[in-house]
């Protein structure tokens, strides 16, 4: 691998990116927020869908690699539905208040 | 080929932004539910673009794709049926829950590419500064991660107690001793010795539980949101680890993003992150010292007591604390606030920044009650009306309305900004019995001369309270 300089800055933009992402967030989405990117961190799925994919039918890889990407789905699957669940009680209550109004 | 390669690049850009939207909309209230898609778009858009790639580079073998659906299917089932069986009470474990799998999951990526030579690269221990470097702490905040997660979960769940020996000072040079062996083992593995990679797992995960076992409960939130940021450092480090860009941005955006959040979070409670991490738990000693743990002069009443002066109120503000979220007494509490102001009471919920166990707990909590967001007022707009109101309901809440965070400076709570009950008319506290918050300190609201404690569970004194409400006649038109 050369040197690599130019994931050391797309890992320096990523890092100020989220920086600024979410400066003011209401309380009430504190939950969801932390929820939702909990789910995004499981994106370490690709690692594992990588190490499949090139682990040349080595067996204990195939397995390290499998039992990760369950680990990491678990990880992300869960998180999306649990932060809709919990997104889905707001979005409910505005949609009465616009049928009210 | 490289019309596939444009197409993986730009299936790669395109999940980026639309995870740095999905980000983005996750901090507004309108737009956090699409939001929430969008990034689970995101995702998906990205697993095609790295199959994808291997299809159109060394191709995915049979074998391959047996593990990747074995994988996919456990993983997403459980996933499924976690998010949809867990209560809405018991939502800041299942995110430690799953954070500790997102850590988990990279550690096991280091692990394999450390073990066995992927085959489109040399044997990984001489891949190089860099890939030793990125292995190591994929490895190393992996496994923090994981067992601190785990940790915190088993906390908040109820399942460990802070064992009083670990609130030793010594428990600093136990976790410099695990982090110096971790050090040890970074070195040997630099050495190109695979026993330094099992010695790197079993210290960093030692260390994780050093250091979030001390931590008290009602600080678990941070440390929740902390590890959340870890796993996401962990995911950009085994973004070093494959060489994907993709993962890198995504794993620093929610290593940053965790941070801040982190930080809000620690404002809220004012309460430093160094604080957090190292203070551990507010030691019992120092709280038996500040005004002794004995209480005194406690007025209990009974809900027919309260149902009279709630009648007779104009105003009511509701305090929700954890005890409303484990009795899930939220929809008894919407029934009765429904009868009140049918009777032309205004009712208002002042909702603490760190009420429960995570900041916005309350609010998730109290929408699935169909409580209208506008009566829900933070505590800098609620303070201040606190003088003019008849009745506060403080339910299942403690440290947060603790005077003595104001008036002690010898208090531990001393400065954590706190509801202002006590300026009510009348305070009643309902709780299930006179056992300290979280914290593990005396709250002096409860001896004050306008406070009435109702012991009981949050649900059944709401119901009887609204029994009594209804004889009295309170929301009958007429």
């Amino acid at each position: 691998m050369p040197f690599p300089s130019e994931a050391l800055w797309v890992l320096l933009l990523g890092s100020l990116l989220g920086l600024e992402l979410i400066g003011k967030v209401p309380p009430t989405l504190h939950t969801p927020l932390m929820s939702g990117a909990n789910a995004i961190s499981g994106i370490t799925m690709l690692a594992a869908l990588t190490l499949i994919t090139k682990a040349n039918d080595n067996v204990p890889l195939l397995i390290i690699g499998s039992i990760s990407l369950g680990f990491a789905l678990f990880n992300v699957i869960g998180g999306f539905f649990v932060t809709d669940r919990m997104l889905a009680m707001f979005s409910r209550k505005s949609n009465r208040r616009q049928k009210n109004s | 080929m490289a019309n596939a390669e444009i197409l993986k690049y730009l299936i790669d850009l395109l999940a980026v932004l639309l995870l740095a939207l999905g980000i983005k909309g996750l901090s507004k209230v309108r737009s956090a539910r699409s939001a929430n898609r969008l990034a689970a778009i995101a995702m998906g858009l990205a697993v095609i673009g790295v199959l994808v790639n291997a299809l159109t580079t060394s191709g995915i073998s049979l074998n391959a794709w047996i593990w990747i659906i074995f994988g996919l299917i456990i993983g997403s089932s459980l996933g499924i049926l976690t998010a949809q069986k867990v209560p809405m009470t018991a939502m800041p474990e299942t995110v430690a829950l799953f954070n500790g799998c997102g850590g988990m999951s990279s550690l096991l990526v280091a692990i394999g590419v450390t073990l066995y030579p992927l085959n489109d690269t040399q044997a990984p221990l001489s891949v190089g500064l860099i890939g030793l470097i990125s292995i190591i702490t994929s490895v190393f905040v992996g496994a923090i991660t994981f067992s601190g997660s785990i940790i915190a979960m088993a906390k908040l769940q109820g399942w460990l107690s802070t064992p009083p020996w670990i609130q030793n000072k010594s428990r600093h040079a136990l976790n410099i001793a695990f982090a110096v062996i971790s050090l040890i083992a970074a070195t040997q593995l630099f050495q190109g010795e695979i026993n330094g990679l099992w010695l790197l797992v079993i210290t960093s995960s030692l260390l994780g539980i050093g250091v979030t076992l001390p931590i008290g409960g009602a600080d678990m939130p941070v440390v929740i949101s902390l590890l959340n940021s870890y796993s996401g450092v962990a995911a950009a480090a085994a973004g070093f680890v494959i060489n994907s860009q993709l993962l890198i941005v995504a794993g620093a955006m929610v290593g940053a993003a965790g941070l801040i959040l982190t930080q809000v979070m620690c404002k809220g409670m004012n309460r430093s992150l160094i604080s957090v991490l190292f203070g551990g738990a507010i030691s019992t000693s120092v709280a038996q010292s500040s005004g002794g743990s004995e209480y005194q002069n406690i007025t209990s009443c009974s809900p027919e007591e309260c149902a009279l002066t709630l009648e007779s109120s104009e105003r009511v503000v509701i305090v929700p604390g954890y005890g409303l979220a484990v009795a899930q007494a939220q929809h008894t509490l919407r029934e009765v606030t429904r009868t009140l102001e049918a009777n032309g009471i205004e009712v208002t919920y002042a909702i603490h920044p760190v009420a429960g166990r995570m900041p916005g707990h309350m609010n998730v909590l109290l929408a699935e009650a169909d409580v209208p967001y506008e009566q829900l007022k933070e505590m800098d707009i609620i303070n201040p009306e606190f003088p003019a109101t008849d009745v506060v309901l403080v339910l299942g809440a403690n440290d947060v309305v603790n005077p003595q965070a104001k008036k002690d400076p010898m208090s531990p709570l001393y400065g954590m900004p706190v509801l202002d009950v006590q300026e009510a008319r009348t305070v009643f506290v309902i709780k299930r019995g006179m056992s300290a918050g979280y914290s593990g300190i005396k709250n002096d609201l409860f001896e004050l001369a306008n406070t009435s404690m109702i012991f009981g569970d949050a649900k059944k004194v709401l119901t009887d309270l609204l029994v009594e409400l209804k004889e009295l006649g309170v929301g009958n038109p007429g």
